[in-house]
């Protein structure tokens, strides 16, 4: 398949921005729209303001206030990208009526660059704070009270609001859920995010500095490795420079390090939520030895500055490499017993089962990500569609199931776990020789990149745009978290309000990854 | 009147909060972990009686005296319930149904307490657990019913030596009375009295405002209603000879409470909490076998 007005291009290839065809914000949209209809999703819809891309046109004032989007698009089955752009000034058609998963994307376009999306059915900020855009004087420029604004509201005598967090029972992050019920029967959920946002993409601008590794592996504490990948990848394709295979390897036992740490810490909380005992206790310590594993690897158990532009900072010995191999061993019999355990109860299967459904048609338009997007029978997995790194050389099948429940969420993780933990124990088998880290390069000037990985939680997206001096004029992060909020919020449509905690976990979204 | 029923009293008021740590030494035995104290409910309870009570400025009079009242009731409830075959110092003949008003009187003031309140979690959790104690009570009345319709005693006291464990009725009763027992007592599948859930929580959430030695009065008042719906159940199944000497009775029933308490935490680790929609369905069933023991001694 190709669209007539995208540039294609894949995962890890490099294009200067030159190339990324501008079009009238008409054919711009109806090109989006098309491209979704035809099965592709939105990965990245993001403004740079147009001085910044180029500097030498010096009428500041007046460009200022033109921002050019950049769509990048993913269709799966194809494994392929395409990016196109536009200059929008002031305000344009939104996508959202047409294409609703452009609907939190457009949102935060209005919220960063002042740029509206007419005709966006709920146009408000996503994460409260001031725009990037500092001389426009635009309505959302005065400075907005994060959690203030307007909730989705229904109205009748017995209809009452729950409002929960920001501050939470439990020991997690920060975020505002509004319940609008009758009785125990949720009709909608809005959920307001933003107590987390730090301002990194602005941070990242003029980089790459010693800091910019560091604001990736605390992108999401719990995604370091997944961020810290796809940024490096990204480093690594605009340098022109690739890495070792044994880098490769160990990259990718990392990645499925992360992803099986966190998987067996989501069923084991889980089960904590529907209150069954053995798989919770006992999840909580097998997590915690899958991540001295990864503390094996690099002395740190969410992999911290293992991971670095041009390979990974420390390398594995053969009784490292045994070692790995026995406690995985013991790690997944275990993992077995404990997780078999909840699909034996059937006390569990009655909690998991019919809760928190959603339709593939529902996952399809929301473009969601990761083990929810597979969990709904949509095959969706950039290490299998967008393949990078070692995932070129070595696949995993992608795992999916079709109820789109709890349950399948659930059980796609399990069925990851047991992926991963093959992939590891082949990859240990046939270990590369070779160096681990290369030579690193300056960054190409005036280029644009995209890279893909799939994190534990689903597709990363980052994009980078380099200026005429090889530094980042713009960077652009993309968590699953953002494109799956939405389909938390779905899930829990005509649910019993009592079974939200347990949606909540079979999700797991990152709310640091969301706010940046 | 014997001295002896005072000091099933005491014993009560001593070790009703052990239960609490039985439960949970059992439910970490089974999670394979070393588990709380067995005496941290004592712990939390006297911590808490240390600390001052913070009072919102929206809540009234009735927020400061719903743990009072719950725990006058449930002390008025321990000195009914005889320990062992052993006559309780308050016997009379219609007690039972006493028993169930005065823990009826507990929940309405833990409920008028939550409402009180005014948070739309404590709200939630009140109008929870008033639907669940409406299906609840009718099969504890009813199973009463069925043990005093058999024995033709009305007072707990004399009633539950009376009753014969290995009649059918009887079995039914209890099975009966032990779903309400961990509905009562918020247990799982009811409610999970481990989570920090606010959403799922039903008699957990109703307490979230209460502190200090009022949040002790309501931690020891429900250690005592464990202890004092355990009574009623172990008297069932040991019914123990009226005449016997005192330490022989009066051991089999706490070493019942006990293995009661055991049989909880296994509960508790077997399985997983009920959807709250499937709840009442169990209490009807509960109900239903209430009924059934009932129409079973009718014939």
């Amino acid at each position: 398949m190709s669209l007539p007005a995208f540039k294609t291009l894949r995962n890890c290839q490099t294009i200067a921005i030159d190339d990324v065809p501008l079009v009238d914000t008409t054919v711009f949209r109806n090109s989006i729209i098309t491209a979704v209809e035809g099965g592709s999703r939105i990965c990245a819809l993001f403004g740079v303001p147009r001085d910044r891309l180029d500097p030498q046109v010096f009428s500041k004032q007046l460009s200022r206030a033109v921002i050019r989007v950049f769509a990048v698009l993913a269709h799966d089955r194809e494994g392929t990208l395409f990016i196109i752009s536009t200059d929008i000034r002031g305000s344009y058609a939104a996508l959202t009526p047409d294409c609703p998963q452009a609907h939190w994307f457009e949102r935060e376009l209005f919220e960063q660059w002042g740029v509206v999306p007419e005709g966006h059915p709920w146009l408000k900020p996503i994460r409260f704070h001031k725009t990037y855009n500092k001389t426009e004087d635009q309505t959302n420029a005065r400075e907005s009270m994060i959690g203030i604004t307007d909730f989705f509201r229904l109205e009748g005598s017995e209809i009452h609001d729950v409002a929960v967090g920001p501050v939470h029972a439990g020991i997690i992050e920060p975020g505002h859920f509004r319940f609008q019920c009758h009785g125990e029967y949720v009709y909608h959920l809005e959920i307001s995010l933003g107590y987390q946002h730090r301002g990194i993409e602005p941070a990242l601008i003029g980089g790459p500095t010693k800091r910019t590794l560091h604001y990736m592996e605390t992108l999401a504490g719990d995604t370091t490795i997944g961020h810290a990948m796809a940024f490096s990848h990204l480093m690594e394709t605009i340098m022109g420079v690739s890495v070792t295979p044994r880098a490769k390897t160990i990259r990718g036992i990392a990645l499925e390090l992360e992803r099986l740490a966190n998987h067996i810490g989501d069923l084991g909380a889980l089960a904590g939520d529907v209150g069954f005992l053995p798989t919770a206790s006992y999840c909580g310590r097998i997590r915690g030895d899958v991540l001295n594993l990864t503390a094996l690897l690099c002395g740190n158990r969410f992999g911290r500055s293992l991971v670095l532009p041009g390979g990974v900072a420390f390398d594995l010995d053969n009784t490292l490499v045994q070692q790995l191999k026995d406690r995985l061993r013991a790690a997944f019999s275990e993992v077995s017993a404990a997780v078999n355990l909840l699909w034996d109860t059937p006390s569990v299967m009655a909690r998991f089962e019919n809760a928190g459904r959603i339709s593939k048609e529902t996952a399809k338009s929301l473009g969601l990500v990761g083990p929810a997007a597979r969990a709904c029978d949509i095959v969706r997995d950039a290490r299998y569609d967008f393949p990078a790194g070692i995932f070129r050389f070595s696949q995993i099948p992608v795992s999916t199931w079709d109820t789109g429940d709890v349950f399948a969420r659930a059980y796609v993780r399990w069925l990851e776990i047991q992926r991963s933990v093959t992939f590891i124990q082949n990859q240990l088998e046939m270990w590369p020789e070779g160096k681990t880290e290369t030579e690193i390069k300056n960054l190409a000037a005036n280029s644009l990149a995209v890279s893909l990985v799939e994190g534990w939680r689903g597709g990363i997206c980052h994009v980078a745009l380099t200026d005429s001096r090889g530094l980042f004029s713009h960077y652009k992060i993309i968590d699953p978290s953002f494109h799956n909020w939405m389909g938390l919020a779905m899930a829990l449509r005509n649910q019993q309000i009592s079974d939200f905690p347990l949606c909540n976990k079979s999700f797991n979204l990152s709310y640091c990854g969301h706010d940046l | 009147m014997q001295i002896t029923s005072f000091i099933n009293i005491i014993l009560g008021l001593l070790l009703a909060p052990l239960l609490l740590g039985i439960i949970n030494k059992t439910k970490a035995s089974f999670a394979g972990r070393t588990g709380q104290p067995l005496l941290q409910a004592y712990y939390d309870i006297i911590k808490q009686l240390q600390k001052g009570a913070v009072y919102s400025k929206t809540t009234s009079w009735i927020f400061r005296a719903g743990p009072v009242v719950g725990l006058s009731a449930v002390l008025v409830a321990l000195a009914i319930v005889p320990v062992g075959g052993i006559a309780a110092p308050l016997a009379f003949s219609g007690d039972l149904l006493l028993l169930a008003y005065l823990l009826g009187v507990m929940r309405f003031f833990t409920v008028l307490a939550a409402l009180d309140t005014g948070s739309s979690f404590e709200g939630m959790g009140a109008s929870r657990e008033v639907l669940f104690s409406a299906i609840a009570e009718p099969a504890f009345l009813i199973g009463l019913a069925a043990i005093a319709r058999e024995t033709g005693i009305m007072s707990l006291s004399h009633m539950l030596p009376a009753a014969h464990f290995f009649s059918p009725e009887v079995v039914l009763v209890v099975a009966s009375l032990l779903v309400v027992f961990l509905c009562e007592n918020a247990r799982i599948p009811f409610d999970d009295p481990n989570t920090h859930l606010e959403l799922t929580m039903i008699h957990e959430v109703m307490v979230l405002d209460h502190s200090g030695p009022d949040f002790a009065f309501i931690l020891y008042s429900s250690a005592l209603k464990l202890w004092v719906l355990g009574l009623v159940i172990v008297g069932l199944i040991f019914p123990s000879p009226a005449g016997s000497f005192w330490p022989a009775p009066v051991s089999t029933a706490i070493c019942g409470l006990i293995l009661l308490a055991i049989i909880v935490g296994i509960i508790e680790s077997l399985m997983a909490r009920l959807r709250l929609l499937r709840i009442p369905q169990l209490l009807v069933a509960a109900g239903s076998l209430s009924a059934f023991a009932f129409i079973l001694i009718l014939r």
